[in-house]
């Protein structure tokens, strides 16, 4: 079982019911829960929209689009029917949030499910888990059956005469469903392969019709937004960066968890005092701060805010708050190396820059480890990833690309004292290195 | 209906994919849950697997196979009673997850994707499973390990081997 961890900075919403047995309805109900969904349903989506907005959420799966306003793009009037998506495909590596909301805190989503589908006039949500979640898919659909069982999903929801249905999905292993429009395609029974945009989902998206897609930590914030109102939850967090997050450190950290911190909250505090520090009393050497697609830092960049702006400005990304902590120890070129080799496992082949991109950096990159490469292939790498960067239908050719240039640029050095024939002057985190090659 | 048709799955699981495919605006919706519950019960996803699963849909085989070959999670031939997935992406590579598959192939005698003479075990190296920070973390089957070191893999392994392994379908 995950291990939960706790830390008096933290500020708990989303998190609050975490190992106080919230999976059953009765305490559900008993720690506020459904409360939120009958103001709603009393004050009507405009109400609903606008304490959005004032909310200040920003997307938590990692593209940081406020909610609020995604949901003011679905159209009123639509001939074909509305959808919630809820996206806990939950893949990035670093990543492990929403399993700590499915595992704790089901009710939650179906709750901000509720909540998002009475605000655009919806009836239908699906609630979508990565395969691998197979546990916490059974928990979830424990609690939709708990939540039919008490009247609160169906027809007449709290006798608002509004009728609302929560199905559950499970996928079968693919990072690439984690982005919205691939997520559509595998509920609609396919590859899970792009769409091109627009149209964006909010006009035409899952069967055709308007849908909202939003993350699993999103949705499970918003009855916490409705409870406590926009504006309160705003000023939890920065200008523009409402309310909380959970942040999940891991990798040489003493004391690698999720926590929920206020956005904006400093990335060196975070990791040095919430997370108890670097493991062992070794130096930090670099910084993943959010997820493994997000550019990396290096150890005296690190005194920045935790929020979307702010990470914007110092050159990488908030991402999915996936925190990846590097200690001295570790070889930059063998860690790119893992990253793009995932992304190249991962990438659908449907572009062509990031199938054959993908390819070919993992192929540079794990030559120039083994030290078969010369000078101008970091030149190369760096080359070949920034004729990726916005060449895709999806993200995940950035994803792959944009580390890849942070680890060159950051730390050229070290790609250096590969070459010629030298090979990596680091203990190797695996035996196999030359397979891979 | 299709129950009481030949069918080459459980009374249950038949019975489960003909209510599955009515929650859906269109039947195709069900058909990447149904390979893997298919996949649980069969072991893996055989020709008759394909087969069944095209016609509960209406679709043809080719179709289904498409999207069989795109999920990771799907396999056409049989793994092991316990799949034992490894993953060995960043975070917990950064805590050993590699000594943790080392150890898992010396200790199975088996390297990715390959299944254990006696059927028992298979032996995968997986990208994120979703358990980085309680790295290093493995799957069994369905089931979440983490925080492991290589005694705590061979109690996971000597319990699976007892049959006192958890086994979440």
């Amino acid at each position: 079982m995950p291990r939960l961890v706790s830390h008096p900075d933290e500020v708990k919403i989303t998190s609050r019911r975490f190992g106080l047995g919230a999976t059953d309805i009765e305490k559900y109900i008993a720690l506020d829960g459904y409360k939120a969904v009958q103001a709603a349903i009393a004050k009507g989506p405009e109400w609903i929209i606008a304490e959005m907005k004032a909310s200040g959420l920003r997307g938590r799966g990692g593209a940081g689009f406020p909610t609020g306003l995604k949901w003011s793009f679905v159209p009123k009037q639509s001939e074909k029917p509305k959808y919630v998506l809820v996206n806990g495909d939950e893949s990035e590596p670093g990543t492990c949030k929403d399993h700590l909301i499915f595992l704790y805190d089901p009710h939650a989503v179906i709750e901000g499910t509720m909540i998002a589908g009475i605000a655009i006039g919806a009836k239908l949500g699906f609630i979508y888990l990565r395969g691998e979640y197979r546990y916490l898919l059974k928990i979830m659909e424990k609690a939709v059956a708990d939540a039919y069982a008490k009247g609160f999903l169906g027809k007449n929801i709290f006798g608002s005469g509004i009728d609302f249905d929560v199905v559950t999905q499970t996928g079968a292993g693919a990072y690439e469903v984690g982005e919205e429009s691939a997520l559509m395609e595998s509920l609609e029974g396919k590859r899970g392969v792009p769409r091109i945009k627009p149209p964006f989902p909010a006009v035409v998206g899952l069967y055709g019709g308007p849908t909202v897609i939003n993350n699993a930590e999103t949705i499970a914030s918003v009855p916490h937004i409705m409870l406590m109102g926009g504006e309160a939850y705003a000023k939890l967090g920065t200008e523009r960066n409402g309310g909380t997050r959970l942040f999940g450190i891991s990798g040489h950290v003493e004391r690698p968890g999720v926590y929920e911190l206020p956005m904006g909250y400093n990335l060196k505090k975070a990791i040095y005092d919430v997370a108890g520090g670097i493991r062992g009393g070794k130096k930090l050497k670099a910084v993943v701060p959010g997820g493994s697609s997000t550019p990396v830092m290096t150890a005296d960049e690190i005194d920045v805010g935790l929020d979307f702006d702010q990470m914007g400005k110092a050159g990488t990304m908030l991402g999915s708050g996936g925190i990846v902590v590097l200690d001295e120890t570790v070889c930059i070129v063998e860690f790119a190396l893992r990253t793009i080799q995932f992304y190249q496992h991962e990438s659908c082949g449907w572009c062509i820059p990031c199938r054959e991109g993908t390819d070919w950096l993992k192929k540079s990159i794990g030559r120039l480890h083994a030290g078969g490469a010369v000078d101008k292939d970091i030149d190369n790498i760096r080359y070949l990833a920034e004729n990726m960067l916005g060449r895709t239908f999806c993200p995940l050719g950035d994803a792959a690309a944009m580390p890849t240039i942070g680890f060159v640029q950051k730390f050229r050095k070290e790609f250096e004292d590969h070459l010629n024939g030298k090979g990596c002057p680091y203990k190797h985190a695996r035996e196999e290195e030359a397979a891979l090659v | 209906m299709a129950t009481e048709k030949k069918t080459i799955f459980s009374p249950e699981l038949a019975a489960r994919f003909d209510k599955l495919v009515t929650l859906y605006p269109m039947r195709r919706s069900a058909l990447v849950p149904m390979l893997l519950y298919a996949q649980d019960e069969v072991g893996y996803i055989s020709k008759e697997v394909v087969a069944e699963v095209a016609e509960r849909l209406g679709l043809r085989e080719n179709d289904v196979e498409s999207v069989l070959s795109y999920y990771s999670m799907l396999r056409t031939k049989p793994a092991g009673k316990y799949n034992v997935q490894v993953c060995t992406n960043i975070s917990c590579m950064l805590r050993d997850g590699y000594g943790i598959l080392e150890h898992c192939k010396k200790r199975l005698g088996i390297d990715h994707k390959e299944v254990t003479a006696d059927g028992l075990f298979s032996l995968e190296e997986v990208e994120c499973i979703g358990a980085c920070c309680w790295a290093p973390a493995i799957q069994v089957n369905y089931d979440f390990y983490d925080e492991l070191t290589p005694e705590k893999m061979d109690q996971i392994l000597d319990d699976y081997k007892a049959g006192r392994g958890k086994e979440t379908v």
